[in-house]
Parts: C-alpha cells; sequence; structure tokens
C-alpha cells in the first residue's frame, strides 16, 4: 500500500526522506557498472510482479515481493524498489511526492533486512528448509512494512492510531499470501538458477522448460 | 483482465499535443511540481487547499492529459486510504457534530479527513500534469542534470526500457498458463503457481541481463549515456518560474489572511 500526501506529520516525512537518502546512497555503491543492467531488469521484473492479482473473498490483493527483493538484490533492493515507486508515483499518480522516502523506507528497508538474514540459511539447507526460510523472507518483509507504515502513522498523531491498527491487521492475510508465494519463488530459484542467491550454478540440464 | 494490461504502454503515453507546458524544460516542471507538492503539504486551511485544487486542475487541463484516465487514477486511491479517510473524522478529538450509534463524529476529524483528500489529490494531479507527461528519457536526463546520481538514473533507464518487455514476457507465461487451464483463485495451488511464476519471470530477467550486458560491452558502452539533444533553460522557463512563485505566494497568503 501507498500512503499519500498530506497525511504524516513533517517530522515524519523529513526522517523518512532522509533514511530514504541514506538507503539509497548505501545500495548505490553496491552498483557497478556491471550489476546496473540485471538490478534494472530485476526492478522492472518486480515492478511487473506487482501486478499479479492474488483473488481474496471479493476483492483481490496485489503482490508487493520485497521479501524476493531483498534475498535476490541485497542492498541493491533500496534503489530498485525505490526506482518502481518512483515510476509508479509519477505515471500512475499511486502514493505521492512528499511521501515517497517514508514509502521508500516501508518497502525497501525490510527487504533488505530479511535478505541479509535468510540469504545464508537458504544457501546452506535442504530444499524443504530452504522454502521455510523463503517463506520466512516473504512474511517477514511484509511485517516489517506494514510495522513502519503503522510506526509512520502513529507517529504523526493520536487519530491515526486506530488506522495504524487497521494497518497492522489489514496486512495478516497480505503476509501470508506473500510467505507462501515467495516460499514457491525460493524453490524455483534454486533448482533453476541458484546463483542468484548466491549458490553454485546448477548442473547443466538447462533452464529451457517452465 | 485490466490489472494484467502491461504497464509499459502507460509509460509511453507521452502527450502528443503541443501545449504551453510541454515547451518547458522537463527540470523546471519536476522543479515546479515538488515545490507546489511541499507547499500544499504545509497548508491547513480549507480555502487554500480547495485553490490548490483548482490550481492543480487548470494545469491538468493545460497539459492535456487524458480526462477519463485520470479520473479513473485519482478514484481509484488505495482502499486503505479511503478507510482512513472515513475513520479519522471518528478517531479525532474534537467538538461532536454529530452520532452514529456509538460513534461521535468530531468536526476537527472530519476537517483532517477533507484536508488529507484535498492535498492528496492536488499534488497527484499536479505531477500528473507536469512530470507524468515527460517521456521517462527526458525525465531521466533532467534528474541526472539536477543532481541525481548517475547510477540511480541509469538504473531508472534500465527499469523503464524493460517494464514493457519483462510485461510482455509475463503475459506469454500467462497465456501458457491459461492453455493449462489455470484460473487464479484464493488456494494453495494458486499462490504456488504465482511463486513459480515469479521466480521465472526473475530468471529470465537475470538472463536476459546478462545478454544486454554483453551487447552493450560490445558497442563499447561505457557508463553513459549520451545526450543529442540537450534542452536548455529559456526565457519561458523563467517565466513560468516567476508565475509559479506567484501563485505559491498567493497560495499562502490565502492560508494566512483566511481563517
Amino acid at each position: 500500500m501507498h500512503i499519500v500526501d498530506g497525511a504524516l506529520a513533517g517530522e515524519v516525512v523529513i526522517g523518512g526522506a532522509v533514511l530514504a537518502v541514506g538507503g539509497l546512497a548505501v545500495g548505490l555503491r553496491s552498483l557497478d557498472l556491471d550489476r546496473i543492467p540485471a538490478t534494472g531488469l530485476l526492478a522492472a521484473t518486480f515492478f511487473v510482479a506487482s501486478l499479479i492479482h492474488v483473488p481474496v473473498g471479493p476483492s483481490s490483493v496485489h503482490l508487493i515481493m520485497n521479501g524476493l527483493a531483498g534475498l535476490v538484490l541485497g542492498w541493491a533492493a533500496f534503489p530498485a524498489l525505490f526506482v518502481g515507486l518512483l515510476l509508479q508515483a509519477i505515471f500512475f499518480g499511486f502514493g505521492g511526492v512528499t511521501v515517497l522516502g517514508v514509502n521508500t523506507v516501508a518497502i525497501a528497508l525490510p527487504a533488505v533486512v530479511v535478505g541479509i538474514l535468510c540469504r545464508a540459511p537458504i544457501r546452506r539447507s535442504s530444499p524443504t528448509v530452504a522454502a521455510v526460510w523463503g517463506a520466512v523472507a516473504g512474511g517477514g518483509a511484509i511485517a516489517g512494512t506494514a510495522l513502519l507504515v503503522a510506526v509512520a502513522l502513529a507517529l504523526s498523531g493520536e487519530a491515526f492510531v486506530p488506522a495504524a491498527k487497521l494497518v497492522l491487521v489489514a496486512h495478516i492475510p497480505i503476509m501470508i499470501i506473500e510467505a507462501i508465494v515467495c516460499a514457491a519463488a525460493v524453490m524455483l530459484l534454486r533448482r533453476v538458477k541458484p546463483e542468484l542467491l548466491g549458490m553454485a550454478p546448477a548442473p547443466a540440464s538447462g533452464t529451457a522448460h517452465a | 483482465m485490466a490489472h494484467d494490461a502491461v504497464a509499459g504502454a502507460a509509460l509511453d503515453r507521452t502527450t502528443k499535443l503541443e501545449s504551453a507546458l510541454t515547451a518547458l524544460d522537463p527540470r523546471t516542471r519536476i522543479v515546479m511540481a515538488f515545490a507546489f507538492a511541499v507547499v500544499v503539504v504545509s497548508l491547513q486551511t480549507l480555502a487554500a487547499l480547495t485553490l490548490a485544487l483548482v490550481l492543480a486542475v487548470l494545469t491538468a487541463w493545460q497539459a492535456r492529459l487524458p480526462w477519463r484516465s485520470t479520473r479513473k487514477t485519482l478514484l481509484t486511491m488505495d482502499g486503505f486510504v479511503l478507510a482512513m479517510l472515513v475513520m479519522l473524522p471518528f478517531t479525532t478529538p474534537g467538538p461532536t457534530i454529530a452520532t452514529i450509534g456509538p460513534l461521535t463524529m468530531s468536526s476537527s476529524g472530519l476537517h483532517l479527513a477533507t484536508t488529507i483528500a484535498l492535498k492528496a489529490n492536488a499534488i497527484v494531479l499536479m505531477l500528473l500534469a507536469l512530470v507524468g507527461s515527460l517521456e521517462p528519457a527526458l525525465l531521466g536526463h533532467a534528474l541526472r542534470r539536477l543532481g541525481v546520481p548517475m547510477a540511480l538514473v541509469q538504473l531508472l533507464f534500465f527499469t523503464v526500457r524493460y517494464i514493457e518487455v519483462l510485461g510482455t514476457e509475463y503475459l506469454r507465461l500467462r497465456t501458457a498458463m491459461r492453455a493449462r487451464a489455470f484460473k487464479a483463485a484464493c488456494s494453495l495451488h494458486t499462490l504456488r503457481t504465482f511463486g513459480y511464476l515469479v521466480g521465472m519471470l526473475v530468471v529470465r530477467a537475470s538472463e536476459r541481463a546478462e545478454r544486454v550486458l554483453q551487447a552493450m560491452r560490445c558497442r563499447g558502452f561505457n557508463g553513459t549515456f549520451p545526450v543529442l539533444l540537450e534542452p536548455a533553460l529559456r526565457r519561458h522557463d523563467g517565466v513560468a518560474g516567476v508565475m509559479a512563485v506567484a501563485l505559491l505566494a498567493s497560495l499562502v497568503l490565502v492560508e494566512r489572511t483566511i481563517v
């Protein structure tokens, strides 16, 4: 979800912008000329993935997949997800201008954190255990996002506290969905292209199928 | 399904029609949109905010934004934002103006919700009008010249360039899934399939990235994108800047004088 302009307190907006600039600086440092094309294509992939809708009851939710972005990109997930949010704001009007920093931190910071925490166990363990870690990464990233959005709202005033609680509750089903989807994606990556998760390349049976 | 429409097509809708705004330097338009957002966020009175929304609507009209799709964009606000706006009148402490069952609606809460709705819509509309109608390549070069790091601008270029390509790839995979009678439902099978789908998109994107990098190396890519047409700041950028400052100042003036 995107917070819109005008809802948050000035201090929260500025704090979010400062954190976002810091995260971008660290993320950009890991991007040399050779990694920019791959990161750009993956940023585009996660943009496209957010168009996938999962039906939930009479409505539907779209995928966010920031956990998987963190697993595949590490710190580079910060600029990659920022670019996605920037394009969404500019060309689709989702989110806003002044809240771009807060929205970026809410999506990208949990991505980077689960990427750092879950990548090593996914690499080391058996496929089944790795899938569980993938679920932890996918669900954990959404939990982090919900928590950061709730904190940003709650810090903006007494009146927003019920809305902050609503955010936490509303993200529980999304958390479950993203956990399962991310687990499946991790299983596929481990089999088809393990080097994306920092593992040794798969034996040469190829990636032509699927 | 409307959601499955490829996003890249939307990124490509550059305003073909010539208008006073399209003659402005992209940098001027970015800075104006940003300044507008910062000023409008700080406004509190309904009078000033209504005036800001009118300004945004007029700019959108000047930029010849497609009326129908823009209205749809503004109306399809996040469900959560809508829920929050509905909740705020009841959760803000203040003088009561209405009681619905156990809930009391406060005038200060209603005021808060209204100002947020006005701010959000005015800023998004102004952004779509001034920046959203830019060609992505122009946007990237303008950001570079406004001091955004080169690596970030290049990342933006690659992302914009490949959203459409990967969107087509995604639609192809969805067609293959449909041919095998896949239908999205709220089930474990759907979620697992979507996981494989996203994973496959990531695999194909990274393999394409390897080919792209090799091809760019072959052509002597050295990390810079040469620009043929460097737009320069001209007199009407100055005129537009002065007008923008005057309009923003009048917004603040309205805020201060009308209570």
